[in-house]
């Protein structure tokens, strides 16, 4: 009886996820899973990629995800790199195309500068605690 | 019957918070002593007693989930028939409702333990301090039974579960909830305790020394969940990766960085009767970052924002929540600092100064984590999607990590109140020695980023710095607590040289191999001897055999899958490591690349498994120094029974 159930579920399984399976029968695009042959490129490009957002994940970047989509950004980068482009430019090709969410690397701007005024104003307060506790007396 | 005696039992605890926030806030406020006694006498054991019926609610969950009740709405969505009985008890916390569950049952049993044993401070303070955690307990009673029932009843009930997400079927995730739980939870007694001192203008090195193990427990749990935690992403996720500044991560590490600072600062309190005010101020900011941490986690902000808009009930509760209690305690603290003087002044060479750099460096980083957690939720609300990542978290943390690792190599050193460099400036020539070689020695080795590097340098140093407080002293006279900053100081070295290694010196490998094929990675070769299918309790998988040898050595095989899961569907990767003194081997069987190839990863992280050893290294110093507390605790009670019993005997 144990083995019908499982059975059972193995076939209602099968055809619960075979749509799902269907869209990634695409083979992934050639350079998703495939490191570039001269080392130098392939960390400039892992470099990029550890920095780039995966679109359809939660909190993951391409060089860790397995969606196709990620597979596919990793493709496009890798073959940047070999083509002799500069990482920053393929980022910046990267963030006009999927707009600046795509990058982990925010850039000052009028909508960031606060992340990068923040650490700033931590440290003006440090120094000024400190010195307020020690400064004076010399 | 299960799920309606979990409920009861919830209410009943709900009504005996309400009773310990009364009377004790009562007993606190009549300072006449006529009348005061029969109230206060409620206030322990009503916390007592609303632990136990909390615990019992939570053990009625446990059972429906173990039975598999599905005719509880929770046990149906997040739990299946098929599930192997750990998973289906861990099931139980994998939820929203069950985990808020948890929390709370944590929080009354934190309070019921306080109310049992902690007798060293004046009872006018615990009364206020018993008040204060029945007060927090109360908000999240009524979050739990108004907004997140976890006993509700489906009018029909299922014929199956959904099932628990495969990715948390994992004995390592199965108990990393409870651990981190009881640490973030834990530090409401900090905060109680603060805000009952606060009260009763009791801001005294007796109220640090009696706060001090609840944060050291708090603190160590704390620690061994986000250690457990990161060892988990790395080997579940199948990247290898073990860090990666993601908002649930550092919803766990603001409260670590927080009670950090807390716990330094309430060493100097006690031994020195100094930062009285703003020991007080990190006991409010721990919790609440506990707080916000839930916040984070648990109203499905993180999402998305819009999502949260849609859907604000429960964000918008715990956010109500929120603003009471750290508005409530800040309003209370801005009340009542003035009347909390400074304390006890030091110089800056000293161990008060370094502790004191120690605690503004921490505050700092904690600051750019909130801050760097918090502002994309900020400007997506506006419109606006940014992503805030490693690119920088890392350089803005070590801003402030760099000189703090610093401050720490000399701090053990210093004497209290006033000291020279000089007098301490020949260990730590050695110690920077150290760190030079170790510069020079990881430069000559690969050419690592300026961090990494910079780490390596720091984390030898750092290990030797560590010790030296040991130097001269005899080891069998050593306290606990001593040994046990030793061993935690000494952990925050290893694991930073585990952290700059992996950055510095791992190397990947991916290749499409057919069976029998090789791949080099690092000093391994690793051959794909077989591709072959297995089935599991609730999965089937597809396992690669791999035949790995070390610089040519006798090959270890290694198992990694491609498991999918049928309830829900899903697929997920196990990785297969090997580990060696100096490293980690790891490997992850991907899918199949065309009709005879598979696609395989292959990772050589040197060094890397000193990350998680360096974090139990400071759980266990923190272990350490909680039993030297503790045990000097006892000893002084059972020294002042006996004096007591002594006079009594005197005197008839």
């Amino acid at each position: 009886m144990k083995r019908l159930i499982v059975l059972f579920l193995a076939l209602v399984t099968l055809c619960v996820t075979l749509p799902v399976t269907a869209q990634d029968t695409m083979p992934p695009a050639p350079y998703a899973y495939r490191q570039l042959d001269d080392p130098a490129l392939e960390a400039r490009a892992q470099g990029l990629m550890e920095t780039l957002r995966c679109l359809k994940c939660q909190s993951q970047s391409i060089a860790d995800s397995d969606a196709p989509m990620a597979g596919d950004m990793r493709h496009q980068v890798r073959t940047r790199i070999a083509a002799g482009e500069d990482p920053e430019h393929i980022r910046q090709w990267m963030m006009d195309r999927y707009g600046d969410y795509v990058s982990y690397a925010p850039q000052v701007s009028r909508t960031t500068w606060p992340l990068f005024a923040g650490p700033l104003i931590l440290l003006a307060i440090a120094a000024l605690l400190m010195w307020r506790r020690f400064g004076r007396r010399g | 019957m299960i799920a309606e005696l979990g409920l009861a039992a919830l209410w009943l605890a709900a009504a005996l918070a309400a009773l310990q926030l009364v009377a004790g806030f009562l007993a606190v406020r009549q300072n006449a002593p006529v009348g005061e006694g029969e109230l206060a006498l409620l206030v322990r054991p009503a916390a007592v007693v609303q632990g136990v019926l909390c615990a019992f609610a939570f053990a009625m969950l446990i059972w429906l989930f173990a039975r598999t009740d599905l005719s509880v709405k929770l046990v149906a969505m997040n739990s299946h028939s098929m599930k192997p009985l750990v998973f289906k008890i861990a099931g139980a916390w994998g939820n929203h409702e069950g985990s808020m569950l948890l929390w709370v049952t944590v929080m009354s049993a934190a309070g019921a333990l306080i109310a049992l044993i902690e007798r060293r401070l004046p009872e006018r303070t615990m009364q206020a301090t018993l008040a204060a955690q029945g007060f927090v307990a109360l908000g999240f009673y009524a979050f739990l039974l108004f907004s997140s029932n976890p006993f509700e009843r489906l009018p029909v009930p299922a014929l199956e579960g959904n099932g628990l997400n495969p990715l948390l079927q994992d004995i390592g995730l199965a108990f990393h909830p409870p651990t981190l739980y009881l640490g973030y939870v834990g530090l409401s007694v900090a905060f109680s305790f603060a805000v009952g001192a606060l009260l009763t203008r009791s801001v005294t090195p007796d109220f640090a020394r009696a706060m001090r193990p609840w944060v050291l427990g708090a603190w160590i749990f704390l620690t061994v969940g986000i250690t457990a935690g990161s060892y988990w992403a790395y080997y579940e996720l199948g990247w290898g990766g073990w860090w990666f500044w993601d908002p649930v991560e550092n919803a766990s590490l603001m409260p670590w960085l927080a009670a950090t600072a807390l716990l330094h600062s309430a060493s100097v309190l006690a031994a020195r009767d100094a930062l009285r005010a703003w020991t007080i101020m990190l006991g409010v900011v721990a919790f609440s970052m506990s707080m916000v941490g839930t916040f984070l986690v648990r109203s499905g902000i993180l999402t998305s924002v819009h999502a949260f808009a849609v859907d604000p009930e429960r964000g918008a509760f715990i956010l109500i929540l929120l603003a009471i209690y750290i508005g409530g305690a800040l309003a209370v603290f801005g009340l009542r600092a003035s009347t909390i003087s400074e304390g006890e002044r030091f110089a800056l060479v000293s161990r008060e100064g370094a502790l004191v750099v120690n605690n503004v460096l921490l505050s700092a980083i904690l600051g750019v984590v909130l801050l760097g957690t918090l502002y994309p939720l900020l400007t997506e609300a506006m419109g606006v999607r940014v992503s805030v990542g490693p690119p920088y978290f890392d350089p803005a943390s070590a801003i402030f990590a760099l000189p703090m690792l610093l401050v720490m190599a000399a701090g053990p050193l210093l004497r209290w109140r006033r000291d020279r460099l000089q007098r301490v400036g020949s260990p730590l020539l050695l110690a920077g020695l150290v760190a030079l070689a170790g510069l020079v020695v990881a430069s000559a080795w690969a050419s690592p980023g300026l961090l990494p590097l910079l780490g390596l340098a720091l984390g030898a140093g750092l290990a030797v710095a560590s010790l030296l407080p040991l130097r001269g002293r005899n080891l069998r006279r050593l306290p606990l607590a001593t040994l046990g900053m030793v061993v935690a100081h000494f952990g925050i070295a290893v694991a930073l040289i585990g952290m700059a290694s992996d950055s510095a010196f791992s190397e990947e490998r991916l290749a499409a191999l057919k069976v029998g094929d090789t791949a080099a990675v690092g000093p391994w070769k690793v051959t794909l001897q077989a591709v072959s299918p297995v089935a599991g309790p609730n999965w089937n998988a597809l396992e690669g055999v791999m035949a790995a040898s070390y610089a040519g050595g006798e090959p270890v095989l290694l198992t990694p899958q491609a498991r999918t899961f049928w309830a829900p569907p899903q697929e997920t990767t196990e990785s297969a490591l090997d580990t060696r003194w100096n490293g980690q081997l790891y490997a992850v069987l991907g899918k199949a690349a065309d009709g005879e190839r598979w696609q395989v990863r292959l990772w050589w992280k040197p060094f890397v498994t000193l990350i998680w050893f360096g974090g139990l290294l400071i759980a266990l110093g923190g272990v350490l120094a909680l039993l030297g507390r503790v045990a000097g605790d006892l000893k002084r009670r059972a020294i002042r029974r006996k004096g007591a019993a002594r006079r009594a005997e005197v005197a008839a």
